[in-house]
């Protein structure tokens, strides 16, 4: 009976999309929210239809409903783990991190045998599975959270640094030329011209690093940790095999990553208003 | 001399390394000499630095030394070869990345030829790579256990969440590489197809693909290393007992620096090989495709 409802609803939301995406309003905002959201609930009904049809124990899959309870029951838990992963070992990471990057790509840009040297190097380590110094972290500064921070600083430092360094050739010889005839210093140019030519690039950088960093935070905590964290909690959980505070986990995971990465978009949005990107929406 | 900047980069790093060893192994160094009671002269510290048994920072020697030893010294079926523990990785990774290509792929091709298929995957896709994986990973471990996929299909079971985990990481820029290049043929092409009167089918092999082809090995270069990323972390939460991450466990947990070191730096190079190998893959079919390389 359920799994009946719950393709009903995924019928329906289905129609609706495609009514609503072909119609006049397609382009509204509100119907580019809507759209992805009745797609989510959708699934979330299909999900929660086959788990209790088919009777699947909770070990495997718990459904939505079960999920939700243990998150509200869980809420304590849930916060302290959130401060310790996320505030404290993901996001000082991320700040320390970028910021040195973007220092030290001024540094390159400013050094033409930094660029040719440093700047392949650069190239590479951006490809490398860095998350494997994890456990030498670990060991140099101890379980708790500044060694999660320490891994977030070194994975996010590379994707910021390669895009820095292109970014700040971004603006072109002409735009440089007409700073030179203004008779601007250096740190003019920078601060005034390359700098904010270079913004589209940086945060192209900062978005792919904000997800590097809560993947860091996470998987450093699989190398020793006090007993609070969301990596440490997910893990003996499923030792435990409480499922549903895992998912409950997974949700909070889910939804500070996508909150993360909105507000660098939203700051995207705000700093680069110029750029032919993000006009036109 | 294109690369003597960077050969002076690397020489400087490997300079800076001796110089942190010296730094960072000095403590241990000195602890052992009150014990005793020596004195440590400046000579006896530099030589004793590069030898320690469990220094906080090996030097660059004693892990090129445990390298060559996980490479050579063993036979390569050996459970202490870096070989074997590579070639798990490896085969996990390669799985990983064709199945998250091919989903990509799949993705792409449904969000180009269909309007709400867009409007109401691509959010979520978005969303999907905002969720850290390494959250979910014991999950698709304990799941792909209990259901036992790998049996069904011939192979271990820790390869499956491995592949799985990897296909996860490596989906995302492909699906966004292919997304883009489908849509790169600009409308005069797209006209001059409509009016040799081609059918949807074909304007999409013979225009859509072919100028997908760039686009494609773009992010296939992202999505080889994300995806050896995924087979990493995939072997860490499982307890598993081979793989580089699994090696990588096993040195932190015996603290033991140098097996971690001796792992990265396979790590490394695996990532290296395989961006190597899309490159020729590239440059083989841009050829075979009739570009001039």
């Amino acid at each position: 009976m359920t799994l009946y409802l719950a393709l009903g609803i995924w019928i329906a939301a289905w129609g609706i999309n495609a009514t609503l995406a072909r119609s006049r309003f397609a382009g509204q905002r509100f119907v580019l929210v809507l759209i992805p959201v009745l797609f989510g609930v959708a699934v979330l009904a299909l999900w929660q239809g086959v788990v209790t049809e088919f009777a699947v124990p909770e070990v495997i899959l718990p459904a939505p409903g079960r999920i939700g309870a243990a998150i509200v029951g869980n809420l304590p838990i849930l916060w302290v783990d959130f401060v310790q992963t996320i505030l404290k070992g993901g996001l000082s990471g991320y700040l320390i991190g970028a910021t040195s990057a973007v220092v030290v790509a001024a540094l390159v840009d400013r050094v033409p045998f930094l660029r040719r040297g440093l700047l392949p190097i650069g190239n590479f380590a951006a490809a490398l599975p860095i998350v494997g110094i994890a456990p030498i972290m670990v060991m140099w500064f101890g379980f708790d959270w500044q060694s999660k921070a320490a891994v977030v600083v070194v994975m996010v430092f590379f994707p910021v640094l390669v895009n820095m360094v292109a970014g700040l050739s971004a603006s072109d010889q002409m735009q440089r030329d007409l700073m030179a005839t203004w008779g601007a210093s250096y740190w003019q140019t920078l601060f005034k011209l390359r700098l904010p030519a270079a913004m589209p690039f940086l945060f192209n950088g900062l978005k792919i690093a904000a997800t590097l960093a809560l993947i860091g935070a996470i998987v450093a905590e699989n190398f020793g940790s006090p007993t609070v964290g969301m990596g440490f909690r997910i893990s003996t959980a499923v030792g435990q095999l409480a499922l549903p505070l895992v998912w409950a986990e997974i949700a909070v995971a889910a939804l500070a990553g996508s909150v993360f990465f909105g507000l660098v978009a939203a700051a995207e949005r705000a700093v680069t208003f110029w750029h032919p990107s993000q006009r036109g929406r | 001399m294109k690369s003597a900047p960077v050969l002076g980069v690397l020489a400087v790093i490997l300079l800076l390394w001796y110089a942190a060893c010296v730094w960072l192994n000095a403590a241990w160094t000195y602890d052992q000499a009150q014990r005793s009671g020596a004195t440590v002269t400046f000579s006896g510290l530099v030589t004793d630095v590069m030898v320690q048994e469990r220094p906080v920072l090996p030097a660059p020697h004693q892990v090129a030394a445990e390298v060559w030893k996980g490479v050579a010294a063993y036979p390569v079926t050996s459970k202490k070869s870096l070989i074997y523990h590579g070639y798990v990785t490896l085969v996990s990774t390669f799985s990983g990345f064709v199945l998250g290509t091919f989903l990509g792929i799949l993705m792409a091709v449904g969000i180009v030829q269909s309007r709400p298929l867009e409007l109401g995957l691509m959010p979520w896709a978005v969303i999907s790579q905002t969720v850290p994986v390494v959250a979910i990973a014991p999950m698709i471990v304990v799941l792909s256990n209990s259901l036992g996929f790998g049996d069904h299909l011939g192979v271990s079971n820790a390869l499956v969440s491995k592949t799985i985990i990897a296909a996860y990481l490596s989906y995302f820029p492909v699906l966004v590489g292919m997304v883009k290049g489908l849509r790169s043929p600009d409308q005069m092409q797209l006209d001059q197809l409509k009016t040799y009167s081609a059918s949807d089918v074909q304007r999409f092999w013979k225009l859509r693909l072919p100028s997908s082809v760039p686009y494609l090995f773009t992010s296939l270069k992202v999505g080889i290393a994300a995806s050896l990323v995924g087979a990493i972390v995939g072997e860490l939460p499982t307890g598993a007992i081979e793989g580089l991450g699994a090696r990588m466990l096993i040195g932190s947990q015996f603290g033991s620096p140098i097996i971690v070191w001796a792992a990265l730096v396979a790590a490394a190079v695996l990532a290296g090989i395989l961006i190597l190998m899309v490159r020729l893959l590239e440059s083989l079919v841009v050829r075979r495709m009739g570009a001039r390389a």
